[in-house]
């Protein structure tokens, strides 16, 4: 393979990207993103659901607490690490993208930190000499340029979403630096190491996932709730966050807590 | 007579002692509120450090959240609207079914915390009170945002809200007794029973 045809491709996906964008930015939404809630496809989405809590049950929960119980925590660890690593490259494209200065310096610092001095991203380097965490996505590019988080949904295996963050995931996918950069047999490391890092995080939290799966009275809507809260506390977004002054979150102005 | 004029007297003294036992309360100050959360967070650190078995963890937050926290008037905002059809003794059993629920849930999701540690951040005024942000570094992964919501209406200083990484304690299981009460076709008692089984 060439050099120039990774590059090549990177740059046909970049553009590519933009049109997804300009659709994402067209597509019109009803419920503007300081509704609560907006699921017009809730019947589809909770089948959906219930698809991946049988999934969970099956094969998730078993393999991730079978995964988080042989590894030692420094094996765990480290592969947690590597799958981190290799997306920094990808932080460092959207920060860019944000026209955030100081995070894309964060994520090209940490990247080379850990690769260089962490081993090939094995060891968090970075944490240990103090360097703060960045941490951002195409979906978040997407809400800095303005585009409307769109109805929910909740997608096979990878649970809840929204329309912009799954223009975000999907986007990610295909411009993720290392991908065009590495050749065949390393690019499925990257997503090896990715699975069981999702493996990892699910058994590390076996006890929080499992109260909003199994033991909520609605599952489906918990975890929509639940989803949407921190989606949009992670963005940032005050508009539709539910602070601390509104009255709605206010049990002392609530007429029905009187 | 007299009975009476002591009656009323009492009455009136009552009610003025009850007037200056309200008025400090009322005034609660941002560094009384964070006073209220460090002493909060110092109980929860003594707990996740303390190396106790699940149960008993659950039993000093069960603790603490009877200290700290104004139970009554968050159990009622859970309840929302359908509380107004409820009778008042089953308000109170509702009450106290809700403190035992929170107290298993949330201190679960503090055991979690086993081995790391919380830390007040910062304050700001809020309409009922303010709000006391925390952070809590873990082991092995980003450390994240816990928020309490602190007031005096209630006459002490109590957290009444909390929100981790942005989720909201309150609205949350407002959701979640909502659908107990769906699920138990809008029978109180039935789904009074079903939160006791809850975890």
């Amino acid at each position: 393979m060439s050099l120039s045809s990774p590059v090549k491709l990177f740059a046909i996906n970049v553009v590519l990207l933009f049109s997804t964008v300009i659709v994402a930015g067209c597509a019109k939404n009803s419920g503007g993103s300081s509704d609560i809630i907006y699921d017009p496809n809730e019947d589809r989405n909770r089948k959906v659901h219930a698809f991946n809590v049988n999934l969970d049950k099956k094969f998730v929960r078993p393999l991730a607490t079978e995964y988080s119980s042989t590894l030692p925590d420094v094996i765990e660890d480290s592969i947690s690490n590597f799958a981190s690593n290799l997306g920094q490259p990808s932080i460092l494209v959207n920060s860019v993208l944000q026209v955030d200065l100081q995070g894309a310096s964060l994520s090209a610092t940490r990247f080379v930190t850990n690769t260089i001095l962490g081993v090939g991203g094995l060891f968090n380097t970075a944490e240990k000499l103090g360097l703060k965490e960045h941490d951002t996505d195409f979906g978040e590019t997407l809400y800095k340029w303005g585009a409307e988080e769109g109805e929910y949904v909740e997608l096979p295996l990878l649970g809840p979403a929204t329309v912009r963050s799954t223009t975000g995931i999907i986007v990610d996918l295909f411009t993720n630096p290392l991908s065009y950069a590495m050749n065949s047999p390393e690019t499925y490391y990257g997503t090896l190491a990715s699975t069981s890092a999702g493996l990892s995080a699910r058994g590390r939290y076996t006890s929080t996932i499992d109260s909003i799966l199994y033991e909520s009275a609605d599952s489906y809507a918990q975890a929509r709730l639940i989803y949407l809260q921190n989606r949009r506390f992670l963005l940032g977004d005050e508009s539709s966050a539910l602070s601390a002054d509104d009255p709605y979150s206010d049990p002392y102005e609530d007429p029905y807590a009187q | 007579m007299l009975n009476n004029i002591t009656r009323r007297t009492f009455i009136a003294l009552a009610s003025s002692l009850l007037a200056i036992a309200a008025t400090p309360s009322w005034a609660l100050t941002q560094g009384e509120a964070r006073k209220l959360v460090d002493s909060l967070v110092a109980k929860i650190n003594s707990v996740i450090g303390s190396g106790k078995s699940e149960a008993a963890m659950i039993k000093e937050f069960q603790g603490i959240f009877r200290r700290y926290a104004d139970v009554p008037i968050m159990a009622q905002y859970a309840l929302g609207v359908d509380g107004r059809s409820a009778s008042a003794s089953q308000k109170r059993a509702f009450i106290t079914a809700f403190e035992i629920y929170i107290s298993r849930k949330y201190g679960k999701r503090f055991r979690e915390f086993v081995g790391g540690k919380i830390e007040v951040k910062s304050s700001r005024k809020i309409n009922a009170g303010y709000e006391v942000k925390t952070k809590a570094s873990l082991r092995g992964s980003a450390p994240f945002e816990v928020t309490f919501l602190v007031s005096s209406r209630s006459g002490k200083d109590l957290f009444f809200n909390m929100f981790i990484e942005g989720v909201n304690l309150l609205l949350t299981e407002r959701a979640e007794i909502g659908a107990l009460l769906d699920r138990n076709g809008g029978n109180f008692d039935k789904m009074i029973a079903d939160l006791k089984k809850a975890d």
